[in-house]
């Protein structure tokens, strides 16, 4: 009897490790400065009360992509999801570290800080075609949703097959017009939000549940 | 005599060439301060690629990297033709792309059918 009993939890824990589904690895991408890492944060303390990485005025703040494991994040409506939450570097085509000092940084600084987010980058897109299963593309609502970078980054992931979920950002800026995204990306659900001030989360929680899932 | 060399490259000299020789044939164009007309634009797997190894051969005081504009893709259209390209899955190609030197180019107006560039010499 104590046997079959073994046997029936090893092949129940074996079952369990080969059909175990892998949680989704979600990725939030967008060009620099749009709040990736704010609703990157916001996403992991809520949902488990810890924190992602630090954000800044200054583009390219985040410059490795990080992934937080194992988040749990439940709609309105009861639906829910396991995923893997990979903040990443802001996606351009240029960097320049004049740019940088701009803000005030020292040449050495600024020189230092414009060669790490060209590897940044490059490692954004290295994971977007390797290691991702479904993407949040944030974009400020108070900027041109229209330039070529976001045009281009829309196309590479809707030619991988990969679900995504457009965020306009920024909401709670005068200047916000998330309308001019929606009519950018008919194609593709557009949640309005203020990463910053956790307005309309809600929804894109609920989005992420239903589409994700 | 001073100027600027702008390449208008063919869409027969691109379906000749594989992903890496076009990125290749770009950057080493642009590199050199070169305006890249592609008569037809590049795949998204191949944009991928360009941003990737844009990223890599940018240095200070050098190659700052690419300013690049495209014409939206053209809808399925209208009539047979795109009613199967719709019901095949099959994605509109991109188009007429200019591709320069993003501290000599500066795009200033994109619209479905006109694209307005200014160019500075080095």
């Amino acid at each position: 009897m104590s046997f079959l009993i073994k046997t029936k939890k090893k092949l129940s824990r074996f079952l369990k490790v080969f059909f175990r589904k892998r949680r989704a690895r979600i990725g939030i991408y967008g060009p620099p400065n749009a709040g990736k890492t704010t609703l990157a944060n916001r996403i992991v303390r809520d949902w488990t009360g810890d924190a992602m990485g630090p954000v800044s005025e200054i583009p390219h703040e985040t410059r490795r992509a990080r992934r937080k494991e194992n988040i749990t994040i439940t709609g309105m409506n009861g639906n829910s999801v396991d995923i893997d939450i990979v903040d990443t570097p802001g996606v351009t085509t240029k960097i320049d570290y004049k740019e940088f000092m701009e803000y005030g940084l020292e040449k050495d600084e600024a020189v230092k800080r414009a060669r790490e987010a060209t590897e940044g980058v490059a490692e954004a897109m290295h994971w977007l075609r390797e290691d991702i299963d479904g993407v949040i593309y944030m974009l400020d609502s108070t900027l041109d949703p229209f330039l070529q970078v976001n045009i281009m980054m829309v196309g590479i992931i809707e030619s991988r097959k990969l679900p995504v979920i457009i965020v306009a950002n920024k909401i709670d800026l005068p200047d916000a017009s998330p309308g001019r995204i929606k009519s950018a990306f008919p194609q593709h659900p557009v949640v309005p939000i203020s990463s910053l001030e956790g307005s309309n989360v809600e929804q894109l929680y609920e989005q992420m549940a239903d589409y994700f899932g | 005599m001073q100027g600027i060399q702008i390449d208008l490259i063919s869409e027969e000299r691109l379906s000749s060439l594989t992903s890496m020789e076009k990125i290749r044939l770009i950057l080493d164009d642009v590199k050199q301060g070169n305006i890249v007309v592609l008569e037809k634009g590049l795949a998204p797997e191949e944009a991928s690629r360009l941003i990737e190894v844009t990223m890599m051969e940018i240095s200070p005081d050098g190659f700052s990297g690419i300013e690049m504009e495209t014409y939206p893709a053209k809808e399925g259209g209208a009539g047979l033709a795109g009613l199967l390209s719709r019901i095949s899955g099959k994605r509109p190609g991109s188009r007429l792309t200019v591709i320069g030197p993003a501290n000599q180019i500066r795009m200033l107006r994109k619209d479905k059918d006109l694209i307005s560039a200014w160019v500075s010499s080095r």
